[in-house]
């Protein structure tokens, strides 16, 4: 886990714990350390503990044990209001009896801020999100990218240097989602604030943040930037969670240098960069991105182990056309190729061959 | 900006389907030619029908057994039909009496109240109108049922001269020969009681009510009420004495010359009769009346039953705000006759003051209840409910049990010593009692739609106010209360309006200072039977509490009640 120790950390998570029952740990030894203006997002399935997290930031649960530090002040013992950090929650939670710009004042009513001001910083908060003809309306008068944006402004009407985010494009449509992304991020860097962002959707997570903290069972799997995550997984867990994969099982046979030699389970020798295996007698799940397997003689690399496959599908997806193969004794090897003029398409039945670079596959944890 | 772009195309495609339209000015149609309209209404109609035919048997039942009943109950309290019933000549000759003149009616209107009282008797009808007098005037009860015994008195004086001028006059069929029409007579003497038919009904001889106006006026009541009241035989009944006065009065009247026409039966004996008449004894119905009771000598038994006359009367719901009719207009009764107004005003009250303490006991319930894990909070809902399966009954006299004097919780404070035992706690039979009991039996009904809007509002919107600089309790304030008003008022509504008509917990608990309008409806209703007013004070509450629910949804708006989701 990446850098615990940074000094200059604005969010830290020491050591922390979390337990509903007194029995099952939700969050387990959890350490996280986050640098100003940082958009970090938690991402993992349901019940990996990643909502709690955000809850215990926020205040609305207390850590069972550890430290929860928001710029080098520890914050267990301070109640929600007095934490001063913005939310936007999953239903949005704007407050259906008041109108939109009631919404957005109610944070600097409560800090006793005069009417004057108020009505300016709720105007410019509004103008923000391009909501600045909707003052006077009701929550429910509104669709529901609209909501959105209005729960945006609100919680980041009173300048908070922390914002936490909790699924918030969930109940959102595709297209939608897409535009509210960017645009999130977009303010998210303009405004300089640290985001903490919630979601179980890997897109999302992939296209926003500066960095992704992969959640699973309570415990963080890995921490990296986008592009790691993707391309050096660190267990067959994020391997498997980020994007499409392919998995092919076997025991590894020899380690020597940078790389490893597998023997599969269903017949056949690779090649694969060991990353969670350590000597020979392992066995190993070795991981393959379906977009770097090779199958045209022409362009396969030097010295690449190929393996014999059996076209099973061929799906037309418009940008890319994925094919399924029998590989190795598994009927589930997906291989991706882009659409272009010269691109072969395969038919079902027909045999062919497959390889990659060694780099691009890696033997994880069985 | 999807959005926005979503906002643009949409108008365009409703603008493209108004262009279409534009071309076809007519109404729209559907696809066989006809108006959308109408099929659209034709294709509805079978769902309406089958809609209607669901809810027909309710709507019977309700109609019959609830709407019909009150609104019979609501016509009572304006009804006034008895005097007028019972008393039909005596109203007839007040109506040119002046009530406010200080003088007494004169021999007419008393001879009119012998008839119609002497009827009256004769049918058990004069006590009934005594009784309803009575709310009005107290006395005209007793008046009336002495008035009943009186008046036999009064026409014997007749009937006796004209017996003893003749033994003829006193036997019945001689009247029925005299009156009689011969047919009638003749299926009469056909007739055998023993043989189960109908008696003929009575028939007036034809040209004898010209000459005999009154007398045949009378006789015919008389058939009529010895045949299908009492269904004696009328050959064998002899006359009232009303008739002979009657008799009397035409023998002397402006009709006496006539007597000479006759020439049936008894002709002979009817000279005589006219002959003899003028220089009987007469009687002076003032006078017998004042012999009966002083009261009929003084205005106000005659000021109320002239007041009273009308078929319709407002006196009930005068009544039942502390007013009385007076020869001056309708006026406040004196200060110590005014109960009604203080019941109203104590209803209102403490009807209040149980919707208010079910609020305040009731709301962090519905919380708890909206907030726990459903298991938990479907256990604590049966302790809520509770109370529904035990018997009312029960559950009020177990207030009486703990709250007497020497009840449980005196008892418990006495010896906690938080009161000295010789000035224990007056908890029950007061309105201290009432309130107790009511708010402990109507609660659930508050708490019921508190917990279903309650449990509408999420948490969310609590840890969004908190999130957002709110302290613990502004956030309940500015964000969780507003949203849960609509179940307070759906609440206060059940609790307000159920309370406000209460009856049994009130007349167990409620002792003398702890009733409320509903106790004493119930009194009028089943033990003093003045009915009209019990209707005048039912419609007044029905009234107060539509009136009430209108200012409510001008203030709070009735959209604004929820009984959740």
């Amino acid at each position: 886990m990446a850098d615990t120790s940074a000094t200059n950390a604005f969010v830290e998570f020491e050591r922390v714990q979390k337990s509903y029952d007194g029995e099952n740990l939700v969050v387990k030894d959890l350490n996280l350390s986050m640098p100003k203006g940082e958009f970090l997002t938690m991402l993992g399935p349901s019940g990996s503990g990643k909502t709690t997290c955000l809850m215990m930031l926020a205040g609305f649960e207390t850590a069972t044990h550890g430290d929860i530090r928001l710029d080098g002040k520890s914050i267990n013992n301070i109640p929600p209001h007095k934490r001063g950090i913005g939310m936007v929650f999953q239903n949005y939670a704007l407050f259906p009896h008041m109108t939109v710009a009631e919404n957005l004042s109610f944070p600097l009513e409560v800090r006793k801020m005069g009417k004057s001001d108020r009505e300016e910083k709720v105007k410019i908060a509004l103008d923000r999100v391009q909501m600045g003809d909707f003052g006077g309306r009701r929550p429910a008068q509104l669709s529901g990218g609209q909501q959105q944006r209005v729960a945006l402004a609100r919680a980041l009407v009173f300048e908070p240097e922390l914002v936490l985010m909790d699924e918030p494009l969930g109940a959102l449509d595709k297209q939608l989602r897409e535009t509210l992304q960017f645009e999130i991020t977009h303010l998210a860097h303009e405004l300089g604030i640290t985001v903490v962002y919630v979601t179980h959707d890997q897109t999302e997570a992939l296209t926003m943040s500066d960095r992704v903290a992969v959640f699973e069972n309570g415990r963080i799997q890995q921490l990296a930037p986008p592009d790691l995550l993707y391309e050096e997984p660190e267990n067959s867990f994020v391997a498997q969670f980020i994007g499409e994969n392919n998995t092919l099982e076997g025991v590894v046979k020899e380690i020597k240098g940078g790389t490893c030699l597998v023997q599969l389970d269903g017949g056949g020798l690779i090649e694969a960069k060991p990353i969670n295996v350590t000597q020979a007698g392992e066995r190993t799940r070795v991981s393959i991105r379906p977009e770097r397997v090779e199958f045209n003689k022409d362009r396969m690399p030097d010295g690449a182990h190929t393996l014999k496959a059996e076209v099973l599908e061929f799906v037309y997806m418009g940008d890319i056309f994925r094919t399924r193969l029998r590989v190795a004794g598994t009927d589930n090897f997906i291989i991706k190729t882009r659409n272009a003029p010269d691109q072969v398409r395969l038919k079902p039945g027909q045999q062919i061959e497959i390889g990659w670079l060694a780099e691009d596959c890696r033997a994880l944890d069985a | 900006m999807s959005d926005a772009n979503n906002a643009t195309t949409a108008p365009n495609s409703a603008l493209a389907a108004e262009r279409a339209e534009d071309e076809y000015t007519g109404p729209m149609l559907a696809a066989d030619g006809t108006p959308l309209k109408r099929s659209l209404n034709r294709a509805l109609r079978r769902q309406k029908i089958s809609a209607l035919l669901l809810i027909a048997p309710l709507l019977i039942f309700v109609l019959v057994t609830f709407i019909a009943p009150i609104a019979d109950m609501l016509f009572r309290s304006v009804e006034n039909q008895i005097v007028q019933d019972t008393l039909p000549r005596t109203t007839t000759e007040l109506k040119n009496w002046d009530s406010e003149g200080g003088e007494l009616p004169d021999q007419t209107v008393y001879k009119s109240l012998y008839q119609d009282i002497y009827v009256a008797q004769e049918r058990k009808l004069h006590t009934r109108l005594g009784s309803r007098l009575n709310y009005e005037l107290t006395g005209a009860s007793s008046l009336f049922r002495k008035s009943g015994r009186g008046v036999d008195d009064i026409g014997e004086v007749y009937q006796d001269q004209f017996e003893d001028l003749n033994a003829f006059w006193k036997k019945g069929e001689n009247w029925n020969d005299v009156l009689g029409s011969d047919a009638w007579l003749a299926a009469m003497n056909d007739w055998k009681k023993a043989s189960g038919d109908a008696q003929p009904p009575f028939e007036m001889r034809d040209g004898i009510a010209d000459i005999l106006p009154q007398t045949a006026d009378y006789y015919s009541i008389f058939a009529d009420f010895v045949q299908n009241e009492d269904e004696d035989n009328l050959y064998k009944e002899d006359p009232w004495p009303l008739i002979y006065s009657a008799f009397y009065d035409d023998l002397t009247g402006p009709t006496a010359e006539q007597v000479a026409t006759y020439a049936g039966p008894g002709a002979t004996e009817l000279a005589e009769a006219a002959a003899a008449a003028p220089s009987f004894a007469t009687v002076d119905y003032m006078d017998a009346f004042a012999d009966i009771d002083k009261d009929w000598v003084e205005l106000p038994i005659w000021q109320t039953i002239a007041t009273y006359s009308p078929k319709f009367t407002n006196g009930y719901f005068l009544n039942a705000v502390d007013m009385q009719k007076t020869p001056d207009g309708p006026a406040l009764r004196p200060e110590d006759e005014r109960i009604y107004w203080t019941l109203f005003k104590r209803t209102l009250f403490m009807s209040v003051c149980i919707t208010l303490s079910c609020i305040l006991l009731g709301y962090p319930i519905g919380w708890i209840l909206a907030n726990l894990p459903a298991r938990t909070a479907n256990l604590l809902m049966i302790l809520v409910l509770l109370p529904f399966w035990t018997s009312l009954l029960v559950r009020t006299s177990a207030w009486k049990v703990m709250l007497q004097q020497q009840g449980v919780i005196n008892d418990t404070l006495v010896w906690l010593g938080v009161v000295a035992d010789d000035s224990r706690l007056a908890l029950i039979n007061n309105q201290t009692g009432t309130i107790i009991a009511m708010t402990h039996i109507l609660l659930p009904f508050m708490i019921l739609p508190l917990y279903s809007v309650m449990k509408t509002v999420p948490p969310s919107y609590l840890r969004a106010a908190k999130s957002l600089g709110a302290t613990n309790w502004t956030a309940f304030w500015r964000v969780y209360f507003p949203q849960s008003v609509p179940g307070i008022g759906a609440g206060s509504i059940l609790v307000f309006i159920l309370s406000i008509g209460y009856y049994i917990t009130p007349e167990i608990v409620g002792g003398r200072t702890g009733t409320f309008i509903s106790n004493r409806i119930a009194y009028h209703i089943s033990s003093s039977l003045n009915w009209g007013l019990a209707a005048a004070l039912g419609a007044i509450l029905l009234a107060v509490v539509l009136g009430l629910y209108y200012a409510y949804d001008k203030i709070v708006g009735i959209d604004n009640v929820k009984l959740g989701g």
